[in-house]
């Protein structure tokens, strides 16, 4: 069977621009997401958490909450003699009949702990200590003593990200309800196939008891993989109390336990020769995750610098977990090695455009795929009018910089099964166990399909969102449109192939003679032997056509690459930047929707302004707390905060022909960098560690000179 | 609080109106505060708190010096045009009213602190974070949710916009701003792009869909979709 991709000119809905069909649901507010789910009888469900970074539980005891009115069911979460490690640790959780009941319960839940010494900040490994620090393998490539000693122009700095949170507009958590032996979850997770038997587990039941349902979620970014310790608990409440138990986390423990995206500070030197070949790269990176120590990020990063040497220092912190954060690791390893090589471009006198041209060499596989995008991203954004050497010459306080970033991801398909459906009534659907986050996928399943049936969008259903249908990858790393978008393609081409053998006959052709065209099955090259899809579909008597596929490697591809420019204005008596444009080329082979890939990009620069300019995770060492587990001081980006925006994607010839490839992360990656770039364009000085506060931006002016 | 003496309850009243008229009569009301700001989601912002405006006008503000709660009381509703008779402890929001007891969970409990819009409703005509106003000083009012701006089987032209602008991702933050939207464009028929920029920082997106909700507000505002 002939599965590939049709070839642009035969394209009715992929590559166009479509509206996302979850869109009138969402718009009219009548979706229900989990935090939505009201079900006869529900209760409220709460958790008690640590107050203190690092303590031994010496006695819970929830007597009291047990007799305040409406509480029906208390479950201990965490047993007493064992260490928490960050505050925000759950202990308790408790059911009541009200949201304000389930508060005052759990109120008087008494907890005693024997406090334990706490750290919280990473700014340092050698403030740290050795008690909270752990060294990670040192890797040498090449000679990299040699090559710094021959280096024509050598740059040294401090680069960074601090920790940030995810910050999910629907917080985790979920509605657990029983029958029998059998448990439904309303959950808002990125895992539908994947959860029901973590859950499952924790509360002994096997995995195809526990029925999984989301069909909208309110954001994840990394940060809903797993069913997590309130889903158990949600699920031990609802078994003890009899009733569904809903508890979705309050907004200060979403921001203090939910996720942390790891900070990443590092100690760079960067040399080169005066021409600009990069030549040699060391660097001494640190930073914090939480208590255990993530893997080193590979510095440095897209360039493969011939000599390097790199080393990385966990440093073990009291600060909440890290998850996964949209792209782990790369944005912070971009504002860190983008930073160091503006810097050293400057020192050159260099243009950086023409910097990182000299250098494409070392970016691997995506070279040619970078110089395109450079050269639609300095048209687009009219780079050589914008771009001056460093430090604003202008006399006002108001200074104006441009910046450059480039950025890759993999976005390999992930793996999952599609069950597709043809009905002798002539409706079809398709049905996968994929989640969409808002990001499209089930408008994306809905194309594949209507294009492979030849029919329009609203003539297929889509079922996804449930765990009952086909197992499905979780939706992390940009994995998810790759597998469903293949899977689809697979699994209708399968059974509209089916259906050729049903009626080939009776159009006097065999079944590889005929395609499946603007409702029609017809035979190719003779469009008059035709048979509408309904009249086709009604030989099929009394039972449908049911085929499957999986996730093909055929169809799809990895590694992306994208160029991002910006424009700032740096008030340098305020210290405060405004992002003025963002221009974004981006590529991520076989576009099913441009619409909604587009938007993708969008909310990637935003949520990038959102990381360079003002979300930080503060933590206090005195008392060892998040000190802002809330939405007016954990900052995000407003309407009017984000600038003028332009994205494009790289499409046609070179592109379309990889197949799909994953979209969410890679766009997320460059903002950090390249607005960083751009504000020490206009002030002349490099503001570090993003976020580039107010406060950094005057510190960074008072220190002068490079940073 | 509950078994405080009936003469401490009224000072705590007398304490908390005090607190209330000076700060209206300093000047400088928290709306005025998010006037002057223009970064990081405190921009200016359409949607407006309620504050001594609903007491003033609530159908069944308490008489001075009377005592309510915290048992529950009776509380009316008027939502959507529909009149709905609650037994409600006077501290239960008006977010909480809607979402938990009459099952209109297109209002979003998110930040619960008046800060992300995600709560927001229309009362009176006027845009108001739910998760911050009593239902109890609700009462008496219109008030409107994103429910009530179509029939189930149709599309309010405003949402019909966020659609075709796809100025929504995960979409929860996307009802607070459909409601924002039509409370601004209900006062500003004719919305420029600054305009918008200017009056919608009082709700907050994660997924980033602003770049969509400045083109579905002029494309609303086109089509006269401020019904």
């Amino acid at each position: 069977m002939d599965y590939k991709w049709p070839p642009a000119d035969q394209r009715v809905l992929i590559g166009k621009r479509i509206s996302r069909l979850d869109g009138p649901w969402k718009s009219s507010g009548r979706v229900k997401y989990s935090y939505d789910i009201n079900r006869p009888g529900l209760l409220y469900g709460r958790m008690v958490f640590s107050p203190h970074a690092h303590a031994k539980v010496t006695k819970i005891d929830t007597s009291e909450a047990e007799k305040m009115p409406g509480v029906k069911a208390v479950q201990i979460m965490f047993p007493e003699g064992k260490e928490v490690l960050w505050a925000g640790q759950e202990i308790v959780a408790l059911a009541a009949e009200t949201e304000d009941q389930v508060r005052d319960a759990a109120a008087k839940v008494r907890i005693e702990y024997q406090q334990l010494p706490h750290f919280v900040l990473d700014e340092s490994p050698d403030k740290a200590g050795a008690q909270y620090t752990k060294d990670l393998t040192e890797k040498t490539t090449g000679d990299p003593a040699t090559a710094f000693g021959q280096a024509e122009v050598t740059h040294q700095g401090r680069y960074g990200a601090t920790v940030i949170t995810h910050c999910c507009l629907e917080s985790h958590g979920q509605v657990a309800e029983w029958n029998g032996d059998s448990l439904t979850v309303w959950a808002s997770t990125q895992n539908v196939s994947g959860i029901g038997g973590e859950i499952g587990q924790g509360v002994g039941v096997p995995g195809n008891k526990v029925e999984v349902i989301t069909p909208v979620m309110g954001g994840g970014f990394g940060s809903k993989f797993a069913g997590d310790a309130w889903g158990v608990a949600c699920a031990q409440l609802a078994k003890k109390a009899g009733r569904p138990v809903k508890m979705m986390l309050e907004r200060d423990q979403e921001l203090m336990v939910a996720g942390a995206r790891p900070s990443i500070h590092a100690d760079v030197k960067v040399a080169a020769k005066k021409d600009g070949t990069l030549i040699a790269w060391d660097s001494h990176s640190w930073g914090t995750g939480g208590p255990a120590a993530p893997g080193a990020p590979p510095l440095p990063y897209v360039f493969k610098i011939p000599n390097s040497r790199v080393k990385h220092t966990a440093v073990l912190t009291n600060i909440g977990p890290e998850r996964a954060w949209r792209a782990p690791n790369h944005p912070q390893m971009c504002v860190i090695t983008m930073g160091a090589l503006d810097d050293l471009a400057a020192k050159l006198g260099m243009d950086p455009v023409d910097f990182f041209r000299k250098n494409l060499g070392i970016t691997g596989e995506r070279a040619k795929t970078y110089d395109e995008e450079l050269t639609k991203a300095s048209e687009l954004f009219d780079w050589k009018k914008k771009w001056h050497p460093r430090g604003d010459s202008g006399s006002g306080p108001i200074k104006r910089g441009v910046g450059l970033s480039i950025h890759t991801w993999g976005g390999a398909a992930n793996n999952s099964n599609c069950s597709a459906t043809i009905h002798p009534d002539g409706s079809a659907e398709v049905s996968m166990a994929t989640q969409d986050l808002g990001v499209g996928t089930r408008t994306v399943v809905a194309i594949v399909a209507a294009e492979t049936f030849g029919l329009p969008l609203e003539a297929v259903t889509v079922n996804i969102g449930d765990s009952k249908y086909p197992a499905a990858g979780a939706s992390g790393g940009s994995t998810t449109v790759g597998g469903v978008s293949s899977a689809t393609r697979r699994a209708t081409v399968a059974a509209v192939n089916e259906l050729f053998d049903k009626v080939a006959p009776s159009l006097g052709a065999t079944s590889d003679q005929l395609e499946a065209v603007g409702g029609q099955i017809r035979v190719k090259g003779d469009p008059a032997k035709s048979l509408s899809w309904k009249q086709a579909c009604a030989k099929l008597g009394a039972t449908p056509i049911t085929a499957t596929g999986k996730t093909s490697r055929d169809l799809t591809s990895a590694n992306v690459g994208g160029v991002q420019m910006a424009e700032v204005a740096v008030d340098t008596e305020t210290g405060i930047v405004r992002v003025q444009k963002i221009v974004a080329v981006q590529d991520c082979g076989l576009v099913i929707d441009v619409k909604t890939a587009e938007s993708q990009v969008y909310g990637a620069l935003i949520m990038g302004v959102t990381y360079a300019l003002y979300e930080e995770k503060l933590m206090d060492q005195q008392t060892g707390h998040c000190l802002n587990p809330n939405m007016e001081f954990y900052k995000l980006a407003g309407i009017g905060d984000v600038g003028e925006l332009v994205v494009h994607m790289m499409t046609g010839p070179g592109y379309d022909d990889r197949g799909v490839i994953g979209l969410g992360e890679p766009p997320v990656v460059s903002p950090g960098a390249v607005i960083s770039n751009a504000v020490a364009n206009a002030i002349g000085v490099r503001v570090s560690p993003i976020p580039m506060t107010p406060e950094r931006v005057l510190a960074a002016l008072a220190k002068g000179g490079q940073a | 609080m509950s078994h405080k003496a009936p003469q401490d309850r009224d000072k705590d009243v007398k304490k908390k109106r005090t607190e209330l008229e000076d700060s209206s009569s300093s000047g400088f009301s928290r709306r005025d505060f998010i006037k002057g700001t223009g970064i990081a989601g405190v921009a200016v912002s359409a949607t407006v708190l309620l504050g001594d405006e609903v007491a003033k006008a609530a159908g069944r503000a308490p008489a001075e010096g009377e005592w309510i709660g915290p048992e529950a009381v009776d509380v009316t509703l008027r939502v959507n045009g529909q009149t709905h008779k609650l037994q409600l402890q006077p501290r239960v929001t008006l977010l909480d009213a809607l979402r938990d007891r009459l099952d209109l969970t297109g209002a979003k409990k998110v930040c619960d602190r008046g800060t992300c819009g995600a709560c927001t409703v229309i009362v009176d005509g006027k845009a108001i974070y739910s998760c911050t106003t009593l239902a109890i000083d609700a009462q008496g009012r219109d008030i409107q949710t994103i429910e009530g701006l179509a029939p189930e089987s149709e599309l309010h032209p405003l949402s019909q916009a966020f659609v075709d602008n796809d100025a929504q991702q995960c979409g929860f933050c996307t009802p607070g701003f459909v409601m924002a939207c039509k409370a601004y464009l209900d006062h500003e028929p004719k919305p420029t792009y600054e305009g918008v920029q200017q009056s919608l920082g009082g709700n907050l997106c994660r997924c980033g869909t602003y770049m969509g909700i400045r083109h579905a507000v002029l494309q609303a505002a086109g089509k006269g979709g401020q019904s």
